[in-house]
């Protein structure tokens, strides 16, 4: 098994605990990992991505070549759209519809989620909305993973575990609201 | 022995607090910072109290670092590569002096300049220092890299490079774990006069220096971090360094690739391999990161009709990152791409934070500055140096740490007015003071700004050595107090400030204006570990 996966979204919107939940259930099966993470001038308010590859052998590059990512997983709609050039043509383009706008020129919405319905494996679903309904609203990274789970190559009690592990250290209450956002990310991208 | 998973950074850490490390000096820098960052965080070493506060600045950390090697202990330099010109001087000499206790320079290097000023290699300076480098390819290498470095630093007596870049730094992988080894007992160097670089020793020590070098090859050669895999088909070989050496077997691994490949993590270049593939086969590919360094030592090294490629003759990109799709188009290989980006995609720059003080600092120089048009600003390395993106436009340069007050300086004592200069606190003390102090000197007509936010912003947050005490220094620097004024940069401040700035501008003499505000990322950080 093999899953190149590029995380995308602004910085500080939560990708690198997307990547930290997958890492977790990749180690904990045994597999091997190499995630490519975005430090310093950049997250400020930029554009960030992480490169997240997973194989049951050796993995030597630790960026995915263009044209064989499996799967864009974006926490913004515009955002999953800026990696295009790494997907393969039968990747899956899984994005968050509400857009983080904080640049004069963003543009028209509708013409954002047009390009992303072009993709025949795709997931446009509003996790921010689907967050806050389940009263969980900073758990928006974890909803749009769910939606994501089904694509991953783990079960979705496999990626349940790993949030128990990651977050256990904070509390029941808090594994509890992720777990909770999980599912109904995975629901609402079935 | 254990499996975690590692930053490349964090692997470094790991391996150099296993490998009995007993100080670690060093200065934020990306993408090296997270190496001290991860030691400070480390449970083990806070239990040994192993060195890990910050320096004020990449020289000193080179030099506590020469200090500790003297003292035969196990200790690790670490920076970013332009912070090693400013630890250059140290450095160079360092390799004249050598080292007593294992001594690893580790300095990460940025191609394509993410979040730097240039894209120099490292690798350039390790041999112009007659030292060897280790270039890991990977974070299980990072690891390794430690434990071999301190041998081989002990074994010759010379500092040891480890180079390291952005995508190896900042990128996780399993790294399995050795068992811990203890840290070296104080010891003093055998030769007492080893660290006296009076030129009648330094001509000695370099007469040593020289003809080492062919010993340090050997130990290229014999090195496992260096590896020659033969193959028939000599109408190509490839010499493939760091993380050069991943994209070519991410190419490659899956095909009968039957063509020589000499992977090099270890210089100087092992010249036993390198001259057999450079007189076996007809063309040679130099796949590496960052300068074509290799490629233009090979010119070097045999004469004959063997083609180099590499970065020089177009083979690859002359300048920033590689990836995998460039060493494949090298290669012959066929290419993958998905799909164009849409046009429409903005690009995002990166932005001072809402509610950043910087913003409320730049909008009153900008409003001070309004009717002197040929007034200019002076800025430096920081998180305020997107003052110079709209809306804001306020600063004119930036050259490099500390720059700000002695370019303002220059350009005062050129005819410049009102000559502003900009820097942030943490900048001020890693190498703005000497600068201040030429200001003082000379009684130069300029204002310096040092925006206080009370951290080292742009990396992070981490601490500084100078913390608390900026008054204090501008006054023993001899900056008159009626002249060191503080202000606070807030938008109900701001017209009071505005006032400040103008009063200051129209001294003619050297004044000090400190906006202090902490920085919204870390005051968020404090009260959120508050809760």
């Amino acid at each position: 098994m093999k899953k190149d996966i590029i995380l995308a979204g602004v910085g500080g919107q939560g990708i690198l605990t997307i990547a930290t939940v997958i890492g977790q259930a990749a180690v904990s099966s045994n597999m091997f990992l190499k995630q490519a993470e975005v430090h310093g001038m950049s997250q400020r308010g930029g554009d960030v991505q992480s490169h997240l590859r997973i194989s049951d052998q050796e993995i030597f590059s630790d960026l995915i070549p263009m044209g064989q990512a499996d799967l864009i997983l974006s926490v913004e709609p515009m955002e999953s759209l800026r990696y295009l050039p790494y997907l393969n043509e039968n990747g899956w383009l899984i994005a968050n519809a509400t857009p983080f706008v904080n640049i004069p020129n963003y543009p028209e919405k509708e013409e954002v989620y047009n390009k992303i319905k072009t993709y025949k494996n795709h997931v446009l679903i509003d996790a921010d909305a689907i967050a806050k309904e389940i009263g969980s609203a900073r758990s928006m990274n974890m909803v749009i993973l769910g939606a994501a789970v089904k694509t991953l190559g783990f079960s979705l009690e496999q990626i349940e575990n790993s949030i128990k592990e990651i977050f256990g250290k904070k509390g029941d209450a808090i594994v509890e609201a992720n777990i909770k956002a999980l599912r109904a990310g995975f629901e609402a991208g079935k | 022995m254990k499996k975690i998973l590692l930053l490349g950074d964090e692997a470094l850490a790991q391996g150099a607090i296993d490998a009995g490390i007993s100080g670690f000096f060093g200065y934020p820098g990306t993408p090296s910072t997270e190496i001290i960052e991860y030691v400070q965080k480390n449970k083990v070493a806070i239990e040994k109290d192993i060195h890990r506060t910050w320096a004020s600045n990449e020289k000193t950390a080179m030099e506590e670092a020469v200090g500790m090697s003297y003292a035969g202990k196990r200790t690790m330099a670490t920076m970013k590569h332009v912070g090693l010109n400013v630890a250059a001087d140290p450095f160079m000499n360092s390799a004249m002096t050598g080292a007593n206790g294992g001594l690893i320079v580790a300095v990460a290097d940025d191609p394509s300049m993410h979040s730097s000023q240039n894209e120099q290699d490292s690798r350039v300076f390790a041999n112009f220092a007659l030292i060897p480098c280790i270039e890991p390819s990977n974070q299980q290498e990072c690891y390794e890299a430690v434990f071999y470095g301190f041998e081989l630093s002990e074994k010759f007596k010379l500092p040891v490079m480890v180079r390291l870049e952005t995508r190896l730094s900042h990128s996780r992988s399993g790294v399995v774990t050795k068992e811990m080894q203890a840290e070296n007992k104080l010891s003093f160097p055998d030769d007492p006069n080893q660290f006296m670089l009076l030129p009648a020793f330094s001509r000695m020590k370099y007469d040593k220096l020289v003809p080492l070098q062919a010993q340090l090859e050997k130990a290229s050669e014999e090195s496992p971090f260096n590896k020659y895999v033969d193959g028939p088909d000599k109408t190509l070989g490839i010499i493939a360094c760091g993380l050069g050496y991943n994209y070519l077997m991410e190419n490659v691994r899956k095909l009968d690739f039957k063509h020589p490949i000499l992977k090099v993590s270890q210089y100087p270049l092992p010249r036993k391999q390198v001259e057999k593939i450079m007189k076996e086969c007809d063309q040679v590919l130099v796949i590496e990161e960052g300068m074509p360094v290799v490629e233009q030592q090979l010119k070097g090294f045999v004469s004959g009709n063997t083609k180099i490629k590499g970065r020089l003759d177009g083979s690859l990109p002359r300048v920033g990152e590689l990836n995998p799709n460039h060493v494949a188009k090298a290669l012959g290989l066929p290419n993958t791409f998905g799909e164009e980006k849409p046009d429409f995609i903005s690009n995002r720059p990166p932005a001072l934070c809402v509610g950043c003080p910087h913003i409320d600092s730049y909008k009153a120089i900008n409003e001070a500055l309004k009717e002197t048009p040929n007034g200019r600003v002076f800025s430096d390395i920081g998180c305020y140096t997107l003052g110079f993106l709209p809306p804001y436009n306020a600063i004119n340069t930036c050259l490099d740490m500390g720059a700000s007050i002695t370019m303002a300086k220059g350009a005062s004592d050129a005819g410049i007015h009102p000559a502003i200069a900009v820097i942030g606190d943490s900048t001020f003390f890693h190498s703005g003071i000497t600068g201040l102090m030429d200001c003082v000197f000379d009684k130069n007509n300029l204002v310096v700004v040092i925006l206080d936010n009370s951290t080292t912003g742009m990396t992070g947050g981490q601490d500084y050595t100078g913390f608390g005490r900026i008054e204090a220094v501008c006054k023993g620097l001899g900056v008159e107090e009626e002249h060191i004024r503080v202000i606070t940069p807030l938008p109900k401040q701001h017209q009071e400030n505005v006032q400040v700035f103008l009063e200051e501008i129209a001294y003619n003499g050297v004044s000090v204006i400190i906006p202090r505000r902490e920085c919204v990322q870390t005051l968020k950080k404090k009260l959120k570990s508050r809760r």
